[in-house]
């Protein structure tokens, strides 16, 4: 096996035996983490920084743990505290960097196709940490792993991915990802937050939520954000619960087994009730963890030299 | 400097001429016209230049209708001198340029300028454009008049849309009083919902925010409205879209005084060029879906789009090479007008080399009555010629143009232009700039 890229841009640039190859990675990843000491020396003597153009909490210090728990120098920037704020472009800032020895940049940033113009510049391997509304690939790797370790497949399963579709970069990779691994994607939301052809990526849209869910094996929510309301795009969070909030009526629809999985921070009431994030089938905490294991994969992977290493297990 | 150009096929729409003859060009103009014309009879003057056209075509020179030669103000991109210069090795031997520079051209003095530069290091004809508005504000005339008697040939605040509707209509109206067109760029900003590129396929792939047809068919839908309403003569901008095409061509069903030109770049490509987040195929209006540069095609066909215009658009390369959402709008354009022309027109079928020569000679330059786009005896010598079985590879490092945003890089095109003629002197020899 080859992981044949110097960089993690999204899922849609993988294949699925690359994919499948990150995942078993991270479930040696996710053992270590269940240690009572979790310090691996994989990363030692490797440089990791997180440039993050956006804010984000969790993502961020999951990336860093996940690179401290392996030995890395880790270090951090954000746009507030940079030079980013005098002016800096991007590939500057990326070249910087890359003259300071760092071995991967991990980078977030409101655009768009932000992280493959910096893969283009630099030497340093480059994590796509989220990019616009295009991919979140590291959040969609923890999200197959989650599904993989609960349901034991991914491949025959239906995923029902519910909310706004059209700026989600989560929804994106993960219907690359489901997809590549032989899933049955659909995807449910208000029809002013379904993105233009959504069905050529490969799956099924509906403007019910009910009916995305219908037999489906995983339930996924997304987080909307209050700012739509504002565009015009939903009349207000109250009719978008009503109409399009995953509750314990709607969950129904999906299989009695169906787990249900959201990448955070959940708006209470609004795209998820408290009601079926307390039901046994809900993982959200846990994928929290997975995220750190499937991380510390995607470094690590990265990090071997030319980015190739041997299928081994 | 006198030139004889020798058994070239002349091709001239404005006449339907398409003959092997010779042409003799002598004080800046075509002297005579006619089969096996003698030199020694002609010219008894040494420097006679004869140019070997066999096999190659003979055409006006081309005029385009609509550029960006960013001068004043953004010299870093072009200027009239290094835009000029690029406009001539793509055959072009007219230009009109639009006025969206730093300052705008919205006065007088500065139409002067653009005319006093072009004279000066201009290497062929430039026809100023003037704003609608002052400052392309969209707020007040420009001094319309004025800028007509110095010598604009048409107004546009292209770049921008003009967003109000009364001040659109009062445009139309007072413009027309002064025989000028306004060209209108359609883009109806309320819409754009921040969107960067085309909506669909693409834009859901790359995960961009997309632009809908709607954005532009909404605006060319009320300019039509505002036209037919006073009576007055519009020109609308780069059509990309299906739905702007069949406007255009009802309205000119109802008699309603509207011409259209579309550019290379939405007949040749469409929306997936931008895959990889390529900035070099970002341009506004953004490009389309295979049906709509399909219904572009079908509109040169039947003549709806009257005219083939560059929107030649240089940008600084720092100004390409950033985050897709942040880089400028546009491409530049002269260089591979006419090869484009060949290759995804003629080629296929869709024009004859009259009819694409037609919409890149004497069409635009009857909209914006600039007297060009023709050969005739007695005339100013305006020319190119071409092989338009000529194959060859598009190379963006060589363009003359001082900005290389191209998204044409490597593409086989047809009949680089050999010679380029403007005002009976040799400006491009062999395909090289004199």
């Amino acid at each position: 096996m080859q992981f044949g890229h110097k960089d993690l841009l999204g899922l849609k640039e993988l294949t699925a035996d690359e994919i499948r190859y990150i995942l078993h990675s991270a479930e040696t990843m996710k053992y270590i983490l269940m240690q009572n000491a979790k310090k691996t020396p994989h990363l030692q003597g490797k440089s990791i920084v997180t440039l993050f153009y956006e804010n984000s909490t969790r993502t961020r210090m999951s990336f860093e743990l996940a690179s401290k728990y392996m030995s890395a120098s880790a270090a951090n920037i954000t746009a507030s505290g940079s030079s980013v704020q005098k002016g800096e472009s991007l590939l500057d800032t990326v070249r910087t960097l890359d003259r300071m020895g760092t071995d991967v940049i991990i980078m977030r940033h409101p655009m768009s196709g932000a992280p493959h113009l910096a893969a283009k510049h630099a030497k340093s391997a480059i994590v796509n940490a989220g990019d616009g509304m295009n991919e979140h690939p590291t959040q969609a790797l923890l999200d197959l792993f989650t599904i993989q370790e609960k349901k034991g497949r991914i491949e025959g399963l239906k995923v029902a991915i519910c909310g706004d579709i059209k700026h989600s970069r989560v929804a994106r990779s993960n219907i690359y990802g489901l997809t590549k691994l032989g899933a049955e994607v659909a995807v449910g939301g208000p029809s002013t937050l379904m993105p233009a052809e959504i069905e050529q990526l490969g799956c099924k849209a509906y403007n019910s939520v009910q009916e995305a869910l219908i037999d489906a094996d995983v339930v996924m929510g997304l987080r909307m954000q209050l700012e739509r309301q504002k565009k015009g795009l939903i009349p207000s969070a109250r009719e978008y619960a009503r109409f399009f909030g995953i509750d314990e009526r709607r969950m129904k629809y999906a299989k009695p087994d169906a787990i249900l999985l959201h990448p955070g921070p959940v708006n209470r009431g609004m795209e998820l009730t408290t009601g079926v994030m307390e039901h046994d089938g809900c993982f959200i905490d846990e994928q929290v963890t997975n995220g750190v294991a499937v991380r510390m994969a995607v470094l690590n992977i990265l990090t071997r030299k030319g980015g190739q290493v041997e299928y081994s297990h | 400097m006198n030139i004889l150009i020798k058994q070239g096929r002349v091709l001239n729409p404005a006449t339907n001429l398409d003959q092997v003859m010779d042409l003799y060009i002598a004080d800046g103009v075509v002297q005579k016209m006619g089969e096996n014309l003698d030199a020694s009879a002609l010219s008894d003057s040494k420097e006679l230049t004869v140019i070997d056209a066999a096999g190659k075509v003979v055409s006006p020179g081309l005029v385009d209708m609509h550029c960006h030669l960013r001068d004043p103000g953004f010299e870093y991109k072009e200027d009239i001198e290094s835009g000029t210069r690029s406009a001539a090795m793509g055959g072009f031997t007219s230009v009109a340029c639009m006025p969206n520079t730093n300052p705008v051209i919205d006065n007088a003095p500065l139409v002067e300028y653009i005319l006093n530069r072009a004279a000066q290091v201009g290497s062929v004809n430039v026809y100023p454009i003037g704003a609608v508005s002052r400052g392309l504000k969209g707020e007040l005339l420009a001094d319309i008049g004025e800028m007509k008697f110095a010598g604009v040939v048409a107004i546009s605040d292209d770049g921008r849309p003009v967003e109000n509707p009364s001040l659109m209509r009062r445009a139309l109206e007072y413009a027309s009083m002064f025989d000028t067109t306004v060209i209108s760029h359609c883009e109806e900003l309320s819409l754009l919902d921040e969107g960067v590129i085309n909506e669909g396929y693409t834009s859901t792939h790359l995960g961009l925010k997309g632009i809908s047809n709607a954005v532009e068919d909404v605006m060319i839908a009320r300019d039509i409205i505002l036209a037919e309403t006073v009576g007055a003569p519009l020109h609308i901008a780069h059509v990309s879209t299906r739905g702007g095409v069949e406007l255009v061509r009802q309205a000119k069903r109802r008699g309603v005084r509207v011409t259209c030109e579309t550019c290379p770049h939405y007949f040749s490509l469409d929306d997936s060029a931008v895959e990889g987040f390529n900035t070099n195929a970002k341009m506004n209006p953004p490009l389309r879906t295979k049906a709509d540069v399909a219904a572009v095609i079908e509109g040169l066909k039947d003549g709806t789009i009257d005219a083939i215009a560059t929107d030649h658009a240089p940008h600084h390369v720092d100004e390409k090479n950033v985050e897709f959402a942040q880089a400028l709008n546009g491409i530049v354009g002269f260089e591979t007008a006419l090869g484009l022309g060949i290759a995804y027109l003629v080629k296929p079928g869709h024009l004859t080399l009259m009819e694409l020569l037609r919409k890149m000679t004497v069409n635009p330059a009857g909209i914006l009555s600039l007297g060009k786009g023709m050969l005739a005896e007695h005339k100013p010598a305006d020319i190119v010629i071409f092989d338009p079985e000529e194959a060859y590879t598009v190379d963006v490092a060589s363009f003359v143009s001082r900005s290389k945003n191209s998204p044409y890089d490597g593409y086989t095109l047809y009949g680089k232009p050999l010679y380029t003629i403007v005002g009976g002197r040799l400006v491009v020899d062999h395909g090289v700039l004199v």
